[in-house]
């Protein structure tokens, strides 16, 4: 690891995280695939964190990716169960219907 | 050397993983694409010795939460607007507002804001510890609230799932301990004597 620096992490990262924003605004009607565009953003900041705890030689990165990765995986759950009731009282994956709350 | 390889080809596959999870047609192959990007992202945090961390993006993300995407996705139909759905609107903006964060994260990157020793390091990292015994020792210590509280985030998570999909279905017949134990003789066994030939109706 002596030519690859913080800067390719942190370059990585920026990628990462933009290609997970086009995603969200291109793939808009799609809940499930903007919900993985949401993992692929929180990857990106993971990958920040554990960059900056390896070059800076602090470990409260690594466990802020650790409670990170917790958030995510509530999230996700949470995330999925909404959309399995959605089509439960749609009977269909179009969030664009979505803008009313009347259940 | 080869570690700078390896870096290369982690972050490129990443990239193209992430590039595939965005612009796949199918839902399905989006899930698989994101568990490729796991994997190389946790071939990456294994690299830079963060091994603890690799293993449980491998195993959370992979073993969890695509998991959970793919059974979500067999359920439910997602197929719903595959020919409207890319506006070329919306794609010319989306390009924009990355371009626009591109740029924003070049001058970032390039205004020497990832300088490191800049700041003293708050909890060492030690060479000869290993990376998992490292990690134990300062998350049941040091975080020991934190770790508590995010443990009730994943109760909550999980509760919430739960209430949120349980149904309670008709004509289903439940246990119910306290009416099946209060039941008396009388009202759940009748005595009869049925005439000849005609049975009880």
């Amino acid at each position: 690891m002596e030519n690859i620096t913080l800067n390719h992490y942190l370059t990585l990262a920026a990628i990462l995280f933009i290609v997970g924003v086009i995603g969200i605004f291109m793939n808009r009607k799609n809940i499930i695939t903007i919900l993985m565009c949401i993992e692929l953003i929180l990857l990106s900041v993971n990958i920040n964190f554990v960059a900056f705890s390896a070059f800076m030689h602090d470990l409260n990165g690594q466990i802020f990716t650790f409670f990170i990765l917790t958030v995510a995986a509530a999230e996700v759950s949470i995330g999925l169960a909404i959309l399995t009731i959605f089509y439960r009282n749609r009977h269909s994956g179009a969030v664009e219907d979505s803008n009313v709350m009347k259940g | 050397m080869i570690a700078d390889l390896l870096f290369f080809m982690f972050a490129s596959v990443l990239l193209l993983g992430a590039v595939g999870v965005v612009s796949a047609k199918n839902p399905m192959f989006s899930v698989l694409f994101l568990v490729l990007c796991f994997f190389n992202a946790a071939g990456l945090f294994i690299l830079i010795g963060a091994e603890f961390l690799g293993l449980l993006l491998m195993m959370v993300y992979v073993g969890a939460i695509a998991v959970m995407f793919l059974f979500v996705l067999m359920t439910v139909d997602m197929s719903v607007d595959v020919k409207e759905r890319k506006s070329p609107m919306f794609t010319f903006a989306s390009l924009a507002i990355g371009a626009v964060l591109l740029v924003e994260l070049i001058f970032a990157l390039m205004g020497g804001v990832a300088s490191t020793g800049r700041i003293a390091a708050t909890i060492p990292l030690v060479d000869d510890v290993e990376n998992i015994m490292q990690l134990g020792q300062v998350l049941f210590t040091n975080y020991m609230y934190p770790f508590i509280t995010v443990s009730m985030v994943l109760l909550v998570g999980m509760v919430g799932a739960i209430v949120l999909t349980h149904r309670r279905r008709e004509h289903v017949l439940r246990q119910d301990i306290g009416e099946q134990i209060s039941r008396t003789r009388e009202e759940s066994i009748a005595l009869v004597s049925p005439t000849l030939g005609k049975g009880i109706s």
